[in-house]
């Protein structure tokens, strides 16, 4: 990098470690005063964890190199040191309080008082202004919980501009905005770099970033690929390359080639989100899985892989509207939960702490959890039985525990994961939908996951592994389906398709002309 | 892998941290420190007291004028562990007390049919609470403490805010003592009959135990342990055999207390072994977990408000038979007794941890600090202070414990012997492991 240009903030070789991973490896970012900076990357690339550095969540010292910002290193201790120094960080997840008032969660902890008694009339005043300079037309006396996400952001902008800031960090402000709202925000951050605000924006949108940043930062793995001036010759081709270019080692096992009939099908499956009847989470979905097969959901956040199999796993989750499933060409009716096991299916959940385990259990009681028939006679459980299938788990999967007395809370999350998948197992599914099996843990045990899946496979179980990670799914699955907005987009087979063509698929553009 | 795992502890010589095997499995420890406890506050009152409080007739005392409060507590620990809680029980006991002695008053119903409308009327009361908690979503809090005013409002409306009184059959059925049969001898002779089973039952289920384990191959303790236990359970139950069996003639062990240690094995065995029993564990340890293990979150709700309701039914039964009538002010406070019982005895606000037998050596606790203080002449309003007292410490240690990752100071102690234990064992399966990639820093923390 050139020495003569203005560079607002640089981040130089930030290394930060967590246990058994290195989430960010020597990672440089550059932004110059005035630009929108993107940065791309697949998720878990480390991306989120870079904002983290900056914004001091994770506070100076816990992390290797240095952040200069205006020239001076700095040393963030928390959240409101950056802050302070004019870094504002919008999350995913909005951080607004949804009963109180537009102004009152834009003041939100620095309001505006005499002696502690805060000033109302002022705050309207200058909140009234705020919203004027973010085009949203709404009464600052309207509680946040009324306005829409869309609008929601909004607001989020509002509260940065009134801490007066100097660098606004985006984490993906549009995967919940619907085009129109999309197109606002993305002309809003447009806006404010034309007065001077300098942004970072996360984003799996390539389009969106295409259409506004100046500079892209690419990140995979932890690691800082390159840099790249937006000058007309940057497509989404390129930035995908950038994006997913590594070599598959042979992370894999080898696929096998008995898979069988067609003995699990949905059909015209639609499902509508919980809280918002209008927005459907699932459009008229189909899909099959072979027996011996291992069937891939792709799809980015929020594309609605999870919510489709939550709900096929006795409506777990919003309200079907329709869909019918069959096992064997025979329908099923999986209405709760208890039907859809005893039909013969699993779900292991991306979020093993809040929805696969209960975490007071010892690795026996959470390992049996899901068919307590299977060691009960009349509904007395035989406790020696339980112990024995217990065991029989912990030392086939290679559980890393003394016992199966040791509680699942001490176990790391690989071995909590396998735990999830004994109990999965000792339920004796003939459907195993997986979603994000491998999220989270180290390497080591993603492999062995890979192993069981692939043995599961090959005893004849069909497998629905739904992933973040493309090479993941080119690597287990047989064949893939891409899902976007609640629709599937495409089926593919594994063998045949590249991580480009998927991400086409996952987030079709208007020029992409996916499926 | 190495070679079986099962087989090898069998070899195993004395190890030191086998001692606490006697005890039962890591579970049980944390009870371990309130029946310390226990121990160590019976040992207090019965120096301060002079030996009466281990006399014969005040055991006897102890078992009839608390086993209410014992009966609520098992109830309770049910209740809280699937993560709630219940307000109305003394209310619904005073109410169920008074509909049953005006029953049996009014239309001449025999003592039996008394009992059965009181356990009916205690359901349905429980199937009332439990559908608002379970099936519309109102917090049990707030269902309970409606309940509570509700049933306290009806008990006045039914017995006119009078004593009822309840006929003498009724009394003896539900407090009285077992007779005097068979040959004369210094003990009552039923009571003796009734230790001698308890012991016969408890060698039969150790030895029972060991035989199925064998034939089954599976992980044996050292035979001294199961000797051990054995023997220190059976002189427990022969010594308060004597003690209950030596009161003053006419006296036994309290019919009371039988229908207490009926209900307690019970539901002991209804929450530690029981499909059922599971699943109130998973919906308040989880909610969301168990409902994605197949488990019906809701009828588990149901059940536990039901069964609370029906317990809280008996209890004031119990209570009218040793009154000898029911009136306005029974079961004034009784709910903040069990729950008291239920925190001492090592459940957690939160749910998902406790147990029945944490529970009743809690109520236990209660019980014999009412009556030692009591037996020294303590007056109420000092003894409501040194009550709260024992709640507020004994839940802050086990708080202090829990934040330390540990259950209580006898399992700091344990868990280090534990891990060192543990530790041991990784290191003997780990080199048979294939695998090539190291053990890494999972394992037991």
């Amino acid at each position: 990098m050139a020495e003569d240009v203005n560079h607002l903030l640089q981040m130089v070789n930030i290394t930060k470690r967590f246990p058994g991973v290195t989430a960010l490896d020597s990672v440089n970012l550059a932004v110059r005063e005035g630009e929108i900076h993107a940065i791309c990357g697949e998720n878990g690339a480390g991306k989120s964890t870079l904002m983290k550095v900056l914004s001091g969540v994770y506070p100076a010292g816990s992390y290797e190199g240095e952040i200069v910002y205006r020239g001076e290193v700095q040393r963030f201790g928390n959240i409101a040191a950056s802050e302070n120094a004019g870094i504002v960080i919008i999350h995913q997840e909005l951080a607004l309080v949804p009963e109180l008032s537009i102004t009152e969660n834009i003041f939100l902890g620095h309001e505006l008082n005499r002696l502690g008694v805060i000033d109302w009339d002022e705050a309207r005043r200058r909140t009234a202004e705020l919203l004027q300079q973010v085009d949203l037309n709404e009464d600052p006396d309207t509680p946040v919980k009324y306005l829409g996400v869309g609008k929601q952001q909004l607001v989020e902008i509002a509260k940065a501009l009134e801490k007066d800031v100097q660098l606004l960090i985006l984490d993906e402000p549009t995967a919940a905005l619907n085009e129109r709202d999309s197109q606002h925000l993305l002309r809003l951050i447009t806006g404010l770099r034309d007065r001077g605000v300098t942004s970072i924006m996360i984003s799996h949108k390539l389009g969106e970033i295409e259409q506004i940043a100046d500079t892209i930062t690419i990140i995979r793995d932890g690691k800082t690929i390159e840099t790249l001036a937006v000058d007309g010759t940057i497509d989404e081709d390129r930035i995908i390359r950038g994006m997913v270019g590594r070599t598959l080692g042979n992370r894999f096992p080898d696929r096998s080639s008995r898979v069988g009939e067609v003995f699990f099908e949905v059909r015209d499956w639609t499902v509508q989100h919980p809280l918002d009847p209008s927005r459907l989470v699932a459009k008229n979905a189909a899909f099959t899985v072979r027996r011996g097969e291992i069937v891939g959901f792709a799809g980015l956040m929020g594309a609605g892989r999870t919510e489709l199999a939550m709900s096929v796993f006795g409506n777990q989750y919003g309200t079907r509207m329709s869909g019918e499933a069959f096992i064997d060409g025979r329908p099923v009716k999986l209405r709760n939960v208890k039907q859809a096991i005893s039909a013969g299916l699993a779900y292991v959940s991306e979020d093993r702490k809040s929805l696969g385990l209960n975490l007071l259990d010892p690795i026996k009681r959470a390992i049996v959890s899901a068919k307590l028939s299977r060691i009960s006679t009349g509904g007395v459980i035989d406790e020696l039985q339980e112990t024995r299938h217990a065991e029989e788990y912990r030392r086939d999967l290679r559980i890393k525990a003394a016992d199966v007395e040791v509680g699942v809370d001490t176990l790391s999350g690989g071995n909590q994961q396998k735990v999830v998948l004994a109990k999965w197992m000792f339920s004796e599914p003939e459907l195993l939908i997986l979603d994000e099996p491998t999220r989270g843990i180290d390497v080591g045990a993603k492999a062995e996951i890979y192993q069981i899946m692939r043995r599961l496979a090959e005893s004849g179980k069909g497998i629905v592994l739904i992933s973040s990670e493309l090479p993941e799914l080119i690597g287990m699955a047989d064949r893939i389906y891409t899902i976007f907005e609640g629709e599937i987009t495409a089926e593919l087979d594994a063998a045949d398709v590249d991580q480009e063509t998927l991400m086409r698929h996952m987030a079709p553009t208007k020029k992409g002309s996916a499926a | 892998m190495t070679g079986d795992t099962a087989a090898r502890p069998q070899k195993r010589g004395f190890a030191l941290s086998d001692v606490w095997l006697i005890f039962g499995r890591r579970g049980s420890l944390k009870q371990l420190g309130i029946l310390g406890a226990l121990v160590v506050i019976i040992a207090i009152f019965q120096i301060w007291t002079g030996g009466t409080t281990l006399a014969p007739g005040n055991v006897i005392n102890i078992v009839q004028a608390y086993s209410f409060i014992l009966l609520l507590s098992v109830g309770m620990v049910m209740v809280i562990i699937a993560g709630h809680i219940d307000l109305s029980v003394g209310s619904v006991a005073a109410f169920v007390a008074i509909v049953v002695a005006t029953a049996m008053r009014d239309w001449e119903l025999p003592w039996w049919g008394g009992v059965l409308l009181g356990i009916a009327l205690g359901a349905a009361i429980g199937a009332f609470q439990g559908f608002w908690v379970a099936y519309i979503g109102v917090p049990a809090f707030i269902v309970t403490l409606a309940g509570m005013l509700i049933w306290r409002g009806a008990q006045q409306y039914v017995g006119q805010a009078q004593t009822v009184a309840v006929p003498a059959e009724f009394r003896q059925a539900l407090y009285g003592f077992m007779p005097e049969v068979g040959p004369p001898t210094p003990y009552n002779n039923l009571t003796l009959l009734l230790g001698a089973l308890v012991v016969a039952a408890i060698v039969f289920f150790q030895w029972r135990s060991r035989a199925k384990r064998k034939k089954l191959n599976a992980i044996l303790e050292p035979l001294w342990v199961t000797l051990t236990r054995t023997g220190i359970l059976c002189a427990v139950v022969i010594y308060a055999t004597l003690l209950f069996g030596s009161g003053r003639v006419g006296t036994s062990f309290p019919i009371s207390g039988i229908i207490l240690a009926v209900l307690i094995i019970f539901y002991a065995f209804l929450t530690s072994r029981t499909t059922l029993g599971r699943h109130i564990y998973a919906v308040g340890g989880n909610r969301r977990a168990a409902e994605l293990s197949g488990v019906h979150a809701r009828r588990t709700d149901f059940f536990v408000m039901m069964n609370m309701s029906t317990l809280a039914g008996v209890a004031g039964m119990l209570w009218a038979a040793r009154a000898g009538a029911a009136g306005p002010g029974d079961g004034t406070g009784w709910e903040l007794d069990a729950i008291a019982g239920v925190f001492i005895g090592g459940a957690a606000v939160a749910g998902g941890i406790g147990t029945v037998f944490g529970s009743v050596i809690g109520g236990l606790v209660m019980a014999v600090l009412n009556n030692g203080l009591q037996l020294v002449g303590i007056t109420t309003d000092r003894m409501q202070i040194i009550k709260g007292l024992v709640l507020l410490v004994a839940v802050g240690i086990d708080v202090l414990n829990k934040q330390q990752g540990r259950f209580s100071f006898i399992g700091i102690m344990l868990g280090r012997l534990r891990a060192t234990r543990a530790q041991q064992e990784v290191e003997e399966i780990s080199p048979g492991s294939q695998r090539p990639d190291p053990p890494g820093k999972s394992g037991p923390g």
